[in-house]
């Protein structure tokens, strides 16, 4: 009887019923349950291209571009997606070297293997043309569009700072950017930096395994846009700021020039400066370098916001101002000058002029021994404080008031405040509270440990001109649409000064430029209040000094003026403010003498 | 009138669901060969210069040859069994020498632009060989001589195929084996190959000290707890003896005889090579592509793996990917549920066959399908090393499609006449 082996039909359906149910169990587990193959498959095929958001502009005050943007291309690399290539096609694409290339790799993989980083920054639209085409042989990197900042006219480098790609530390600190993002590293770039950037967006692309790009994932569901940097509006005067840099060429200082009503800022010239257009592009890095190698001219140095001088007699006002308002002089009271102020061995020189002076023409004169006289009243008066240091203090409030030794928390950055000593500082100097208004008399006259910076000048040209307040000084007049700037830009910081005891000094002030010692700045059809100053230098030639406000009646700038090593504030400090507000004024100069004179001269030496 | 009777009496007894699980496969083949080839410009799914155009025209053909298989009167392929052997096996043997060769294995012969693979065919062959030989009403298959005859018939193509270098074909025909048993062959039979299975990859994992060190060790163990194992000492020692030389073949085998890519291949397998941009790389690149597919799937021509050619082979060997990743988890199980009944309906319709021949045709066909469709798909879940052999009715091709046609509607055809004893 032959064996019927049917039943085996059954052994056999089982076996294809147990490798069917093993792979649904497997299907469930990788499709359904692991989800890391979906992580894999995102890393696969989708690529997050950031949209770079163009950044804002940069206008001056009417409306000229100072600060526009070009496009260019970046080579972006994926170290991860990188496969064995053809190196020398790649340096040779680039003009690089071989080594260039293995060590931007390497570093490009030291930050992340799975993120993107700038292989090359700043390729030429040419280059990007060859690169473009060939780069299909280079899976892992892609070429991504960015923006330069680009200036019209190479001035106004300092103010308008520049953008640098982030470090590190900013990489740690602000998870908003990227390895190889950019950020406002100095000036308005920096101050502004949030409302400049704008947002980037993102794109999520699909990519072949070639990692050439296959169109947009789901149509952009996850898609954000890029919004645009906000246009800024800058206070600066683009023509004045020219002009001003133009008279500042082959001298060493600086003009900083002020609206007095709204604190807004004209101008900063800080010479010697650089073309901003150094600060963009491929050979930024070897022009900074150049620029921060240059120790004689320090053109990377903003003079303007940084650089601190004894006021000298641009202080006197100060002093008046301090003696009328605490009542220890009145405007009429006089003291002589015997071509100087002598107490036993101390003696402050004085120069020639008519003796004895009031306030007025203290000021119109510059007399010293004024000032310390006057200095002295202020500080031995008994009545009100009972030693020297309370006076001292009170003396300190009001020059802190005046906005000395602080900083205005303005828009800039890298502000100084320079330098008004303390009461501390004297006790460790000549020992506690052994130090009487003889010791720091050089402080009457603007002297000494006095340390103001070009900003501070101008400011207090300013209060004088607002007759006891200023606005903190700001170069940005409008962030994207009027009224939208921050409201410690309109607000008056009082000087603590009654407004009636600046009468008698912008007297003096108007005398000294009319007959006094300004008398080589008088401006034609402007009426000009001015007063010079000359900082001692312990290292050289003074620095001569100029602080003016015009017209008087109805003040448009205030400006002060340092000329490094150039000696007495008269005779190239003032001509320049006054070519400055004429220019300002009347949009031209008719003193075209001095102009010229001021143009071709060369101070840079002295 | 007549042509109408005529008609009902040509698909008089045809089953319909094997038909229709036929076209059900191929038109799931045909849109997600178009799928994972799709770009957004793509034109129509007819193009001719796309595969999903070229594998509907392959369709066309594949539905003819299957219009022409019912038309022809079962008695011819009984008849000619053996001269269709001899046909494929000549034209196997012919590959070796005037075949062209693709992606290494020297498996195609050239007709002018277009290539067909004779060794899709020579698996039809065989199953009729194998029939028509164990099939004869004196044949019994318990004999050892049928057994060994038999076994000739199957390894000769087998071999030949495994000279074009196309390991993965020749794998195929081991299947046999299980059409032999189900015909009466002893089950130690598979059972010894099970063992040897087993033993081959513990080897490959551990070594083969490890290997004979646990066989001597479960011999003793045997013989000391279980009674009736207590008198066959020297059968025992000689088992024991013969696995553990298996073993120690295999480790030199492995390293002495297989070719680089096939050790690898089965390295990635057994998870001792891990090498994702090399030989593990399509194995990986395939589970992402199934694995990112979710429940649901991403949706129709909406996948990223296998369009953008992350997967290799996306439209031949791997296309099960592309079902994978857009049509998820409910889409793969559904196909593998279809080819689960097109098995079992082939099984129980052998079954009803009063023919010897149909019936063990239909165990061969079901062995071939199966073994294709397992390795295919647990290739690309990472569950089988990689063997390039396609997806039946799925995978773009038309020599595969063709003959896989022609391999299901000769069965489908000698179901429809199982009244008539051939």
């Amino acid at each position: 009887m032959k064996k019927v082996y049917s039943a085996r039909q059954n052994v056999i359906i089982l076996m294809f019923l147990i490798v069917g149910i093993l792979y649904v169990f497997r299907l469930f587990y990788i499709q359904v349950i692991d989800d890391s193959w979906e992580i894999s498959s995102r890393k696969n095929a989708l690529r997050n291209k950031v949209q770079y958001p163009s950044r804002g502009l940069v206008y001056d005050r009417f409306g000229e571009l100072l600060v526009y943007n070009e496009a260019t291309y970046d080579l972006m690399v994926i170290p991860n997606q990188v496969v064995e290539m053809d190196t020398m096609e790649l340096a040779s694409l680039l003009d690089l070297t071989l080594d260039e290339v293995r060590e931007k790799l390497r570093r490009a993989r030291a930050y992340s293997p799975f993120a993107s980083s700038i292989f090359e920054k700043q390729i030429s639209k040419e280059t990007y043309g060859f690169i473009e085409e060939k780069l299909y042989k280079y899976p892992g990197f892609f070429v991504q569009a960015r923006t330069l900042r680009y200036y019209p006219k190479p001035i106004a480098a300092h103010t308008l700072g520049y953008i640098g790609e982030v470090n590190d530390r900013i990489l740690q600190e602000k998870p908003y950017y990227r390895m190889g993002d950019y950020i406002g590293v100095s000036g308005i770039e920096k101050s502004y930096e949030n409302q400049l950037r704008g947002r980037k967006g993102v794109r999520v692309m699909m990519v072949d395994v070639h990692n050439r790009e296959q169109g947009s994932f789901r149509e952009g569901e996850f898609d954000t846009v890029a919004i645009p940097g906000i246009n800024i509006w800058s206070s600066i005067d683009m023509k004045l700021q020219e002009y001003g840099e133009m008279l500042m060429k082959n001298k060493k200082g600086s003009i900083v020039a002020i609206e007095p009503k709204t604190g807004e800022v004209l101008c900063i010239v800080s010479s010697p400066s650089y073309d901003p257009n150094l600060m963009v592009g491929r050979n930024r890095s070897s022009n900074y370098l150049k620029l921060l190698r240059d120790s004689i001219n320090k053109p990377l140095f903003n003079r303007a916001l940084m650089a601190t001088y004894p006021p000298g007699s641009t202080f006197k006002m100060a002093n008046a101002l301090i003696a009328l308002q605490e009542g220890v002089i009145e405007p009429t009271t006089k003291f002589t000058c015997d071509h100087g102020f002598v107490f036993g061995n101390l003696r402050v020189g004085c120069h020639n002029h008519p003796s004895p002076t009031d306030v007025i023409s203290s000021v119109q004169y510059s007399c010293n021994a004024y000032y310390c006289k006057v200095f002295r009243q202020i500080i031995d008066n008994r009545k009100k404080y009972k030693n020297t240091r309370e006076a001292y203090n009170k003396w300190r409030e009001y020059v802190l008031n005046m906005g000395f030794g602080v900083t205005y928390d303005t828009d800039l950055p890298y502000e100084l405040r320079g330098n008004v000593p303390t009461a501390e500082y004297y006790d460790r100097y000549h020992g506690k509270n052994r130090w009487k208004s003889l010791s720091i008399i050089s402080l009457a006259i603007g002297q000494g440990e006095m340390g103001t910076t070009p900003l501070q000048l101008a400011n207090f040209a300013a209060t004088i001109a607002n007759k006891g307040y200023y606005v903190r000084p700001h170069v940005v007049k409008a962030i994207g649409c009027r009224d939208s700037l921050n409201r410690k830009y309109s607000e008056k910081v009082y000087t603590g000064i009654d407004a009636i005891h600046y009468e008698s000094i912008i007297q003096g002030m108007v005398n000294a430029v009319t007959a006094g010692t300004a008398a080589r700045s008088k401006i034609k059809n402007i009426t000009s209040a001015g007063k010079t100053g000359t900082a001692q230098n312990p290292h050289g030639k003074d620095h001569a000094l100029y602080i003016a406000f015009a017209p008087v009646e109805d003040p448009k700038i205030a400006i002060s003026v340092v000329v490094e090593n150039a000696g007495f504030g008269g005779v190239w400090a003032a001509p320049i403010a006054s070519l400055m507000i004429e220019y300002y004024i009347n949009r031209s100069v008719d003193w075209v003498d001095m102009e010229n004179n001021i143009k071709n001269a060369n101070l840079m030496n002295n | 009138m007549s042509q109408r009777i005529g008609r009902q009496s040509m698909f008089a007894n045809i089953d319909w669901i094997l038909v229709a699980i036929y076209f059900l496969l191929v038109f799931v083949g045909w849109i997600n060969i178009y799928a994972a080839t799709y770009t957004p410009t793509s034109e129509s799914i007819f193009d001719l210069d796309r595969n999903s155009g070229r594998q509907f025209l392959w369709i066309l053909i594949s539905m003819g040859v299957a219009l022409i298989i019912i038309l022809i009167d079962a008695k011819v392929y009984t008849t000619f069994t053996w001269v269709f052997y001899g046909i494929t096996t000549v034209l196997i043997l012919l590959v070796i020498f005037v075949g062209t060769e693709v992606s290494g294995a020297k498996s195609w012969l050239g007709v002018g632009d277009l290539g067909i693979q004779p060794s899709e065919f020579a698996k039809i062959t065989a199953a009729m060989a194998l029939a028509k030989y164990a099939g004869e009403s004196n044949r019994n298959v318990e004999q050892l001589r049928v057994q060994i005859i038999s076994f000739i018939l199957i390894f000769v193509p087998a071999l030949i195929i495994l000279m074009q270098n196309d390991t993965g074909s020749a794998l195929v025909f081991v299947v046999f084996l299980f059409v032999l048993y189900r015909e009466g062959m002893p089950g130690t039979i598979l059972w010894i190959g099970l063992t040897l299975i087993v033993i081959f990859l513990l080897t490959l994992l551990f070594s083969h000290w490890h290997v004979i060190i646990a066989i001597s060790v479960l011999t003793l163990f045997m013989w000391f707890f279980i009674r009736r194992y207590r008198k066959d000492v020297l059968k025992m020692v000689l088992i024991s003896f013969m696995l553990s030389s298996f073993s120690f073949g295999v480790d030199y085998i492995f390293d002495n005889i297989l070719q680089p890519h096939q050790k690898s291949r089965i390295e990635v397998l057994i998870g001792t090579e891990t090498d994702l941009r090399g030989a593990g790389y399509n194995v990986n690149q395939s589970k992402i592509a199934i694995g990112s597919g979710g429940f649901f799937g991403k949706g129709f021509l909406k996948g990223t793996q296998t369009k953008y050619k992350f997967v290799p082979e996306q439209s031949t060997d791997f296309i099960f990917c592309t079902i994978g990743e857009e049509w998820g988890f409910l889409g793969s199980f559904l196909v593998i549920v279809l080819f689960l009944l097109l098995l079992i309906r082939i099984i129980l319709l052998s079954e009803r066959q009063r023919s010897r021949y149909s019936r063990i045709y239909g165990y061969g066909i079901a062995g071939v399908l199966f073994t294709h469709i397992a390795v295919n798909i647990g290739m690309t879940l990472g569950l089988m090393p990689v063997i390039g052999i396609p997806l039946p009715y799925i995978s773009y091709g038309g020599s595969s499609l063709i003959a896989f046609t022609m391999m299901l509607f000769i069965f489908i055809k000698l179901d429809m006449n199982r009244q008539n004893i051939v």
